[in-house]
């Protein structure tokens, strides 16, 4: 039986690869996710026939139907724009889940008093133990303070304190030191209370983690943590000498991590930049002063200059997802159409608080895929765009971060609306973006600022075109 | 010690397949490639149905085995559901207005 169990491990270990690989193009990404949930299933179902172990349905049965309801009520339920929470919430379920594995064996190892037949290598599986709690501990945290900050729960600005990341690199430390520790002195009388110890500090250090970091970089935290909590899971793995544990957990921690960098590359940024600068919100440091003023556009106005565009570019940010702009967005870009316009919409990849936001909430308002521009293909076009509109976003088209050497972002990889022959700017204030800085495009004279909500601005410009 | 090390190799050779699998991954992809892999990530579902499983370890490593099973079942049943409705919306753009 165990034998026949470890084959079909090795046949869902297999289904999962086929799933990460069918993701990544958009023809397959669809039979993909399906392809690796079969996976999951066969895991699923191949364990609870391992009788040798499992010797009481009772508490299985129940888990599973409350948690299967509880994700399945989630999932539907929730609104495209809530998506980036809902997956920071499920990651760091995730997360919990591998650390209480974790712990549940630790437990089962103290009862048994770590004999030697469940337990042939104790100092390995006290070690392993603590990486599980450890990772899984930090991702749990760090995936609650995340979605707190991106359902607008807490602030998204960065909170620091004096010596915090010499403080956090002080704990991290000495969660190593007190691991190695444990794994030596498993069968010490206060290893309990060590282990309980080691779960506080990495619970603590999740949260001490993430608010440091601004809402502006949270593409790049929550890809990390779902990187984080794939290793959690394998860790768990080694816990339990389970190899499709180890291999899933690998894949999602790995492919994670590959995320993570693309998107740190979109800031021209490292992973430890992001992590250690508190910057993404409230740094205001460096730059040049701009000159000139902002100067604002009536929607009347705005709509005879968009009567006569023959090309527009759609530039959206999180400010379209937060004011739920997207179908309005799609409305106008279809009047633009029928009014002849040519009508794309640039992408920024690091636009929004998760990677691909954006992409999201035009896919969920039926906006036709060719219409959807990365980066790099929209800006040689831009000098011919009659009309940018950039709506809610801001950083991303911040041309100082293309000329203005001393400023924070300089570097960046930015959308070039500021070519564009006018670029009509939608804002709720006067504010500056998440990263803090003042944005040199509202000071350009080809630059117009339409105040007020995304959504009413947009669903105004609509009304004017029918009239 | 033989199966530690086997394990280990497990690891090592997952880790560079996960790096070459999805080394080029167009960018309106890039929400559901990770609540997808974030779905896998709840992997650790067949540890949780160990734990609550057993009687041998006692109650109480049974309970948190309970919790860990409620919890990576709403991580997959959730993740794959939501990674599903959004590929959804992707493939609607495909066919003609």
């Amino acid at each position: 039986m165990e034998g026949f169990i470890n084959l079909a491990y090795i046949v869902a270990s297999i289904l999962f690869i086929f799933g990460i690989k069918m993701l990544g193009s958009a023809a397959t990404a669809r039979r993909g996710n399906l392809i690796s949930s079969l996976g999951m299933l066969l895991a699923v179902v191949v364990t609870l026939l391992n009788r040798q172990v499992i010797t009481s349905y009772t508490l299985i049965a129940g888990g599973l139907a409350l948690g299967a309801l509880i994700g399945f009520v989630a999932a539907k339920r929730v609104q495209m724009t809530g998506m980036p929470e809902l997956v920071a919430l499920f990651n760091g379920f995730g997360g919990l889940a591998s650390l209480l594995v974790g712990w549940a064996e630790f437990t089962r190892a103290q009862n048994l008093q770590w004999a030697e037949a469940s337990f042939p290598n104790p100092s390995f599986t006290a070690f392993v133990i603590v990486l599980a709690i450890l990772i899984g501990g930090i991702t749990f945290t760090g995936s609650l303070v995340a979605y707190l900050k991106l359902s607008g729960k807490v602030s998204g600005k960065p909170t620091n304190f004096p010596g915090q990341n010499a403080f956090n690199a002080v704990l991290f430390l000495a969660l190593l030191g007190m691991g190695i520790f444990l794994a030596m002195s498993y069968d010490n009388g206060a290893a309990l209370t060590l282990f309980y110890t080691i779960m506080g500090i990495a619970l603590l250090l999740g949260v001490l983690g993430v608010i440091p970091i601004g809402g502006g970089d949270m593409p790049v935290v929550i890809s990390f943590l779902n990187s984080c909590s794939g290793l959690a899971a394998a860790a768990a793995g080694f816990v339990i000498l389970n190899n499709v544990l180890i291999v899933a957990g690998c894949l999602v921690g790995a492919s994670g991590l590959i995320l993570t960098v693309i998107m740190c590359k979109a800031m021209n940024r490292t992973l430890g930049n992001v992590f250690f600068s508190g910057f993404g919100g409230a740094s205001t440091k460096g730059g040049s002063k701009v000159e000139g003023e902002m100067k604002a556009i009536t929607i009347e106005d705005a709509y005879y200059v968009l009567e006569a565009a023959k090309s527009v570019v759609v530039v959206p940010g999180y400010g379209m997802a937060v004011a739920q702009a997207q179908h309005a967005v799609k409305e106008l870009g279809e009047i633009l159409e029928d009014n002849g316009a040519e009508i794309r919409y640039a992408i920024h990849p690091v636009a929004g608080r998760m990677p691909g936001h954006m992409n999201v909430l035009l896919a969920e308002a039926d906006v036709p895929y060719e219409q959807l521009c990365e980066m790099d293909a929209v800006n040689p076009l831009m000098q011919t765009v009659d009309v940018a509109i950039v709506i809610g976003a801001n950083d991303v088209v911040n041309p100082a971060a293309a000329e203005d050497e001393s400023s924070a972002i300089y570097g960046m990889p930015i959308i070039n609306v500021h070519e564009a022959k006018t670029v009509f700017a939608l804002k709720r204030g006067q504010g500056a973006g998440f990263s803090g800085l003042v944005n040199a495009l509202f000071f350009r004279p080809n630059c117009r600022m339409l105040y007020g909500d995304a959504k009413a601005t947009v669903s105004s410009l609509v009304t004017q075109f029918d009239d | 010690m033989e199966a530690l090390i086997l394990l280990l190799f497990i690891f090592v050779l997952a880790a560079f397949l996960g790096f070459e699998l999805i080394a080029k991954v167009p960018s309106q992809l890039h929400t559901p490639l990770m609540s997808g892999s974030n779905a896998i990530s709840g992997i650790t579902i067949v540890g949780a149905l160990l734990a609550s499983g057993s009687t041998e370890s006692g109650p109480f490593a049974q309970w948190l085995g309970f919790a860990a099973l409620v919890l990576a079942s709403i991580n997959v049943v959730g993740g794959y559901l939501v990674t599903d409705r959004m590929l959804g919306m992707f493939k609607k753009k495909d066919q003609p207005k």
